[in-house]
């Protein structure tokens, strides 16, 4: 059993949890992911490592609330328990100090674009941050971004907070405005990684994506997370969950990503019953 | 006199038409007559065959004698000198190519039952009796292993009865390995599993969960920590895919995944958070054990169920008990055939699998007819899943991140036959070394592993 020590909503759906995990805040470096499960029945979901303290023995997690699982997770407490919470899992992300580098951060991926961003400061790097968000209701870690980047930029779908646009757009306007990167980094949805991959390619920059496939163990034995990359077929799971975005085949990595709707929505309705029934 | 009927009591099962719509246990086990009736056609003879043929060693005769005489409980006892599992053992073992090859009354007849007879007696004692076992005096020694599988489990087992404080380091959210995610619990229900699982908890051992040896903590700083030896039984968990055209579209899983979300996540239940799609047309490739299995699941959520397997009946590795209870559950075999291509719709979903057929050539290698593609024989099938069982490799984590540890070109350790590798102290055993086979070879592999230890951390 692992012990929520803190929670914090980060905004209305967002939320922020320190847990106490000794064994993962030992060896968790910026990139890697847990797997936890809520309770008993509990499905196994796969979180960002979001900060990591090894002496306290803490680990950080931020998540969504976009379903059952998180639902349930949400409705958890200071001083309650997970069932499960294993990890490190993934590689590390690679963290090269002697560049320029543009991290991309969308909607809740930033939770976990902030630990590379963070990363890549404390080697050395020169931080670009593009953020962006649908509306200025969901901004997450403004300060925390801010800290650790030489440039900090915030996008909203709707122009109610930073400059209205894409990151995409933002990213765009740097390069051409002369910004020379040496790597882009981007973690959001599938769908933002596909279209900032498909802008890098056209200036030739190296880009790095954080895939988040469907995922069962989380530790190579089950290939659910599979994905293909360039010519090969990699499991997210050990072999990433960092990938080449030139090379990632989206499409499909959106398509598998909708295995499970209906189950999903399901499930989502009888934990919204369940939830209302006990404050009821 | 022995009782000289010439075949095996019968095991009483679920009728096929039942089965099918549950996840029950198919086999019910002996009534105590029936395992006296059974245990009285043992000759005892004086060479005693049977015990050589068991991995593991079993007192085989004498625990029979004990179920004669309808001492079920001193049967347990004289099975637990050298097995910790055997309600797992008597359901899971292939007895016909062990203990029950070399049975004496096998020659004429058909050999005695001792599976049966020792899943006759683990259950007894399961059912009858709660007393937990003893814990041994500590030697002071500590072992740590890598795995709650079959060899990790046994290895952990003996080493405790002998004394060692033992650790297993275990991946997942709770300890069994395949026997918790892979094998399904119509052959053997996962509650039996944890049960065999807390007799190792009263010996001693310490069963850590959720960490995972090479990201949580490497082989070299848990020997940090005083461990003075390590095993490794860390299976042949990673699945092989055959690299066709449309193999990620969805509906198309690894008989791992397919089994890891039925098995270890109960999708299969009502209150499951996990999911898993509920085919009505689902092709399973491959033919061996782990094919039956995902077959006879589909099945049960409701299925029609195909095995493609590209050799024909004769060359199944299946055990032949498994393939006979997949036909009677209306498995359909597709034999002689071999999948080319997988067809999508629009969605990204599996529609369709092209296939082509086979013939049998010249032996290969191994001894068995290689299948020969007929040119211009292809033809499809229509699903909505496809379960590819074509084997599995070691999981490269630890070799990964283990300096020194020798292992062959499929990337199984490298060992002696003690079980040690390349490393001073560190130990493997199970599909680990092997690649992937039978649970009992690993728990095999596991028992000698522990007496090379003992011998090599007594000496010291």
């Amino acid at each position: 059993m692992y012990k929520i020590l803190k929670k914090e909503a980060l905004n209305p759906t967002v939320t922020r949890m320190v847990i106490e995990a000794p064994f993962v805040a030992k060896r968790a470096k910026a990139g890697q992911f847990i797997i936890l499960r809520v309770h008993k029945q509990g499905e196994r979901l796969p979180l960002t490592i979001a900060d990591s303290n090894p002496e306290k023995g803490t680990v950080t997690i931020i998540f969504q609330v976009v379903g059952e699982t998180t639902m349930l997770l949400n409705a958890l407490n200071e001083g309650d328990f997970l069932e499960d919470f294993a990890g490190p899992l993934g590689k590390p992300s690679m963290i090269d100090g002697n560049k320029k580098v543009c991290i991309i951060g969308g909607g809740v991926g930033c939770a976990i674009a902030y630990p590379t961003a963070k990363a890549f400061h404390e080697a050395g790097a020169d931080v670009t941050t593009i953020v962006g968000f649908r509306n200025k209701d969901l901004v997450i870690l403004e300060e925390e971004f801010k800290k650790v980047s030489d440039a900090y930029y915030l996008m909203s779908d709707d122009g109610s907070v930073g400059e209205k646009g894409l990151v995409t757009n933002k990213l765009e306007d740097l390069i051409t405005g002369g910004e020379k990167f040496d790597e882009v980094v981007a973690i959001g949805p599938i769908v933002m990684m596909k279209f900032v991959s498909l802008t890098t390619k056209k200036y030739n920059i190296p880009t790095t994506v954080s895939m988040n496939p469907v995922m069962i163990d989380g530790t190579g034995m089950c290939g659910g997370c599979r994905l293909k990359v360039g010519d090969e077929i990699k499991f997210a799971c050990v072999d990433g969950p960092d990938f080449d975005g030139h090379l990632v085949d989206f499409d499909q990595a959106m398509a598998r990503n909708t295995a499970y709707k209906s189950f999903e929505a399901h499930k989502r309705d009888e934990a919204c019953h369940l939830l209302n029934k006990e404050v009821e | 006199m022995p009782n000289m009927r010439p075949d095996k009591v019968a095991m009483p099962v679920q009728d096929p038409a039942v089965r099918i719509t549950n996840f029950d246990e198919v086999a019910l086990g002996y009534t105590p007559e029936m395992a006296v009736e059974e245990a009285t056609r043992c000759l005892h003879c004086k060479h005693q065959p049977c015990v050589s043929g068991c991995p593991v060693n079993i007192h085989i005769p004498d625990f029979i004698e004990k179920v004669a005489q309808g001492e079920f409980e001193e049967a347990y006892k004289i099975i637990s000198l050298t097995s910790t599992l055997p309600a797992i053992c008597g359901r899971v073992c292939p007895q016909e190519n062990q203990c029950e090859k070399v049975c004496v009354r096998g020659i004429k007849n058909e050999p005695v039952a001792i599976g049966r007879l020792e899943r006759f007696v683990a259950d007894y004692h399961r059912e009858h009796n709660d007393t937990p076992f003893e814990k041994p005096q500590s030697n002071g020694h500590k072992v740590a292993i890598v795995g709650a599988g079959p060899a990790g489990l046994t290895c952990a087992g003996d080493l405790a009865k002998l004394g060692y404080q033992v650790t297993i380091f275990e991946a997942l959210h709770v300890a069994g390995g395949v026997l918790m995610y892979g094998i399904p619990e119509f052959r053997l229900p996962k509650e039996i599993v944890q049960k065999e699982i807390s007799h190792l908890k009263e010996l001693g051992v310490e069963i850590i969960t959720n960490f995972i040896v090479g990201r949580s903590d490497s082989i070299d700083s848990i020997m940090e920590e005083g461990y003075e030896a390590v095993f490794i039984g860390s299976g042949a968990g990673l699945p092989n895919f055959m690299g066709l055209p449309g193999e990620n579209l969805i509906g198309v899983y690894s008989a791992n995944e397919f089994l890891t979300r039925i098995n270890l996540m109960k999708a299969y239940q009502e209150d499951s958070d996990t999911p898993v799609q509920h085919p009505t047309k689902c092709v399973v490739v491959g033919g061996g054990n782990v094919a039956m299995d995902a077959a006879r699941c589909a099945r049960r959520l409701g299925a029609e169920v195909h095995i493609v397997y590209r050799r024909s009946m004769e060359e199944l590795p299946a055990r032949k008990e498994e393939v006979e209870h997949a036909e009677e559950e209306g498995i359909i075999f597709d034999l002689l055939c071999n999948p080319v291509r997988v067809i999508g719709d629009d969605q990204g979903w599996c529609k369709q699998i092209e296939c082509i057929r086979m013939e049998l050539g010249e032996p290969d290698e191994s001894g068995r007819r290689r299948p020969v593609p007929i040119e211009g024989s292809n033809f499809t099938i229509d699903i909505d899943c496809m379960i590819m069982a074509i084997g599995t490799s070691p999981n490269p984590l630890i070799r990964h991140t283990t300096k020194g540890l020798e292992v062959n070109r499929k990337g199984c350790f490298i060992c002696d036959e003690d079980g040690l590798t390349s490393r001073e102290n560190i130990y493997a055993g199970g599909d680990a070394v092997s690649g992937a086979a039978t649970v009992i070879n690993a728990m095999g592999a596991g028992k000698r592993a522990a007496a090379a230890i003992d011998k090599k951390l007594m000496s010291e």
